[in-house]
C-alpha cells in the first residue's frame, strides 16, 4: 500500500471500527454478491418456467396473434392418452437403458484398466476423453457421414469384419438399426465420462484395505467383489444419474443424426417436443408436454438420489 | 526403486491393461481422424468405395467452406485468368469465387458468445460462490439446490417461453440475448464448482487481511481471487466448452446475425448434394480448438469433471 493520508488514517483506526466505516456490512456484501446470480436465474430460468405452466392450460399458438383461451387440463389429458407419445417414451427408454448399460460396462472396464497405472496412462486417458468435449450437433453430423451405406467408414469396417456387403445395410435408414445407431454414437461420445467418475472412485479406495485383505488371504476375485465393486458403486451410481438426466434431455446429437427417423423410430421425447412447439406451433400443448417431461425427470431423479444415499450410508 | 507392495500391479498386468486401453483409444480416435482426413479430400475421393486412406490432398474443402462460388462461361474464364491459389482450385470446376461464405461470421459469433457468456458466468459465479462459502445466507442449502436443479430442465422446455420473451424484448437473434441465456445455463455449474474451490482456501488468510485493515472487497480481490485462480480457470474452461458446443438454443433462437457455428455447419451444401469435404473442414476447424484445449489443460479439466460430479 502506498503512504497516503487515507491509508495512514486507516491504519490508525481500530480494524473493527474501520470495517464499519469503510466497508459495507457482511450481510450487505453477501446480498450484493449473490443478487445478480439469483436475478439472472429468476429472469431466465424460473420466470420462463412459470410462464410455461401458465401456457400449458391454454391453446395458445405462438405463430398466430390471437388472445389466450383457457382450456383447463385438456392438454395434459390429451398427452397422457396419446399413444404416439408413448411410442416416443419407449424410444427414449430404449435409448436410455442401452446407452447407460454400455457406458457403465465399457467405462468401468476402462477405468479398472487405467487404474493399473501403466506407463503413459494419463496421456491415453486424455485421448479417450476427447469425444465428450466435442459439440454433439457436429458429432452427429459427421457420424451421419460415417454411417452412409456405400461410402461410410462404419459400414466399410463392419463389412470388412463380418463379410457383409457395406451397401446392404443402412444404419440410419432402417427401422431395426436406427435405434442402435444412436446408441452407438452416444456410447462412443459419453463412455469417457463414466470412465472418469469410476476412476475417481477407484482412486479413492485406500491401499490399506487391499493390504488387509491380502493378509487375510482373500483371493483377487473376492477382493474385487467385496472391496472394489462396493466402494466404486456410489460413484458409478452418480455417473448413471448424470447420464440418465442428460440422455433424457437428449436432442442435439440425435436430431443431427437421424432427425427422429425413419418414421418416428428414433424420435426421442425432446425431438417430439421440438416438433410440437416449433414446427406445428402448438405452444400450449407443447408447454404441457414440457411440464410433464420436467416433472418426470425431477421425480425419477429424486427417487434415484434417495436410493443413492442409502447406498452411500452402507 | 519401488519397494514391494501387494497393491502394486505386476508388470504383466500393466502391460496387458496398457495394451487394451491403447487399442480402445485408437479405435475411439478413428472417427475423428477420418473426419480430419476427409477435409483434405476432393469430393470424389470423399465418397469413393472402398474408402480411400491414401489420396491426393487438396484444400478444396477449405476453399469451399470459406467461399461462395458461381459457374461462369468459357469466355469469361479465358479472359480472367486465376490470380490466387484458391481461385485456381475453383477453376477446375469452371467456377469463380463470388465472395466469402457465412462460415467466418458464424465462427466469430461462436467466439463472441462463447467468451462473453464465460466472462459473465465467471464474474457472477465467483461473487455468488464467495458469498455462499463465507457468509451465512438464509436458506443457503435450498438456494444452492435450486440453482443446481435448473440444469435438469430439457433445453427445449425452457426454449418455448424464452422464445416468446425474447421476441417481446427484441433479444431474439442477438449476441446479448445468447450471452445472457448461456450465462444463465452455465452459472449453476459455475457457482457449484467455484464454491468448492473457495471452500478449500483457508479463512485465516482473509481474516489476517481484514485485521491488517483491508475491507471485505479488498480481501476478496487481493487475497481470495489469486488463491482461487486455478479453480476459476478450470471453471471458465467448462463454461466456454458448453457455450461453444451448444446447439438446441442456438438453432431455435438464432437464424442470422447471432447464429453460432454448430447450427450452421450441418447446413453447408455444395453443388449436387452435401459437400462432405467442406462439412468435414468446418467440423475440423470448429472441433480442433476444443481438442487442443483438452490436451493442454488436461490436469485441470479432468479434475474438474470428476470434482464437479462427485461433489453433487
Amino acid at each position: 500500500m502506498t503512504d497516503t493520508p487515507a491509508t495512514r488514517a486507516a491504519s490508525a483506526t481500530p480494524p473493527r471500527v474501520a470495517r464499519k466505516i469503510r466497508g459495507l456490512s457482511d450481510r450487505a456484501i453477501a446480498w450484493i454478491f449473490v443478487g445478480p446470480t439469483i436475478f439472472l436465474l429468476l429472469a431466465i430460468n424460473i420466470f420462463p418456467l412459470i410462464w410455461t405452466i401458465r401456457l400449458s392450460f391454454t391453446n395458445f399458438k405462438a405463430n398466430r396473434n390471437r388472445p389466450l383461451e383457457w382450456v383447463g387440463t385438456r392438454n395434459y389429458e390429451r398427452i397422457l392418452t396419446d399413444s404416439d407419445i408413448w411410442l416416443n417414451m419407449q424410444a427414449t427408454a430404449h435409448f436410455l437403458f442401452w446407452t447407460i448399460f454400455f457406458q457403465v460396462l465399457i467405462g468401468f472396464t476402462l477405468a479398472y484398466l487405467i487404474n493399473k497405472k501403466f506407463k503413459g496412462n494419463d496421456l491415453w486417458t486424455t485421448i479417450i476423453v476427447l469425444p465428450m468435449m466435442l459439440s454433439p450437433a457436429v458429432v452427429g453430423n459427421f457420424w451421419k457421414f460415417l454411417y452412409q451405406p456405400q461410402i461410410g467408414l462404419f459400414n466399410y469396417i463392419v463389412g470388412f469384419f463380418t463379410g457383409k456387403d457395406p451397401s446392404s445395410f443402412e444404419m440410419l435408414g432402417s427401422v431395426e438399426l436406427a435405434p442402435w445407431s444412436i446408441v452407438i454414437v452416444d456410447t462412443w461420445m459419453w463412455t469417457p465420462f463414466v470412465m472418469l467418475i469410476c476412476l475417481a472412485g477407484l482412486r479413492s479406495i485406500p491401499d490399506y484395505i487391499y493390504e488387509a485383505a491380502e493378509v487375510d488371504r482373500a483371493s483377487k476375485l473376492r477382493q474385487f467383489f467385496t472391496i472394489t465393486i462396493p466402494m466404486v458403486l456410489p460413484f458409478l451410481m452418480l455417473a448413471v444419474l448424470f447420464r440418465g438426466i442428460e440422455n433424457f434431455k437428449m436432442f442435439d446429437l440425435v436430431v443431427q443424426l437421424t432427425g427422429g427417423g425413419p418414421g418416428s423410430t428414433t424420435e426421442l421425447t425432446s425431438i417430439n417436443l421440438k416438433r410440437e412447439a416449433f414446427e406445428k406451433w402448438r405452444t400450449g400443448y407443447a408447454s404441457a408436454y414440457a411440464i410433464i417431461l420436467f416433472v418426470t425427470v425431477f421425480g425419477l431423479a429424486s427417487i434415484y438420489v434417495k436410493a443413492l444415499n442409502k447406498v452411500k450410508e452402507r | 526403486m519401488s519397494s514391494f507392495s501387494v497393491t502394486e500391479p505386476t508388470q504383466r498386468t500393466k502391460w496387458v491393461s496398457g495394451t487394451l486401453v491403447i487399442i480402445y483409444a485408437l479405435v475411439t480416435m478413428l472417427p475423428l481422424a477420418w473426419i480430419m482426413l476427409t477435409g483434405f479430400k476432393s469430393p470424389a475421393d470423399a465418397i469413393s468405395y472402398p474408402p480411400k486412406v491414401i489420396f491426393d490432398p487438396t484444400l478444396e474443402g477449405y476453399v469451399n467452406l470459406f467461399t461462395t462460388r458461381t459457374r461462369q462461361t468459357d469466355e469469361f474464364l479465358a479472359a480472367n485468368p486465376p490470380e490466387t491459389w484458391y481461385e485456381e482450385i475453383v477453376r477446375e470446376y469452371d467456377m469463380v469465387i463470388a465472395g466469402p461464405s457465412k462460415f467466418g461470421e458464424r465462427f466469430l459469433n461462436s467466439v463472441i458468445i462463447g467468451f462473453g457468456s464465460t466472462f459473465l458466468s465467471i464474474v457472477l459465479g465467483t461473487l455468488a460462490a464467495y458469498a455462499f462459502s463465507r457468509f451465512k445466507i438464509p436458506l443457503a442449502d435450498d438456494l444452492l439446490f435450486f440453482i443446481l436443479s435448473t440444469r435438469m430442465m430439457p433445453p427445449i422446455a425452457v426454449a418455448i417461453p424464452i422464445f416468446l420473451m425474447y421476441r417481446q424484448l427484441g433479444l431474439s437473434d442477438t449476441h446479448l440475448g445468447m450471452i445472457l441465456l448461456y450465462t444463465a445455463v452455465n452459472i449453476s455449474l459455475a457457482v457449484w464448482l467455484l464454491k468448492g474451490f473457495i471452500d478449500e482456501i483457508p479463512r485465516e488468510y482473509e481474516e489476517a487481511a481484514l485485521i491488517d485493515g483491508y475491507t471485505r472487497f479488498q480481501a476478496f480481490y487481493k487475497v481470495v481471487l489469486p488463491q482461487a485462480a486455478t479453480g476459476i480457470a478450470s471453471t471458465a474452461i467448462f463454461c466456454l466448452i458448453f457455450a461453444w458446443n451448444e446447439y438446441a438454443f442456438a438453432v431455435l433462437l438464432t437464424s442470422g446475425t447471432a447464429q453460432t457455428a454448430p447450427p450452421f455447419i450441418p447446413t453447408i451444401i455444395g453443388v449436387g448434394g452435401l459437400d462432405w469435404p467442406a462439412v468435414a473442414a468446418g467440423a475440423t476447424i470448429f472441433l480442433l480448438p476444443v481438442m487442443i484445449f483438452t490436451i493442454l489443460l488436461r490436469k485441470h479439466l479432468l479434475r474438474g469433471i470428476t470434482f464437479g460430479a462427485v461433489r453433487k
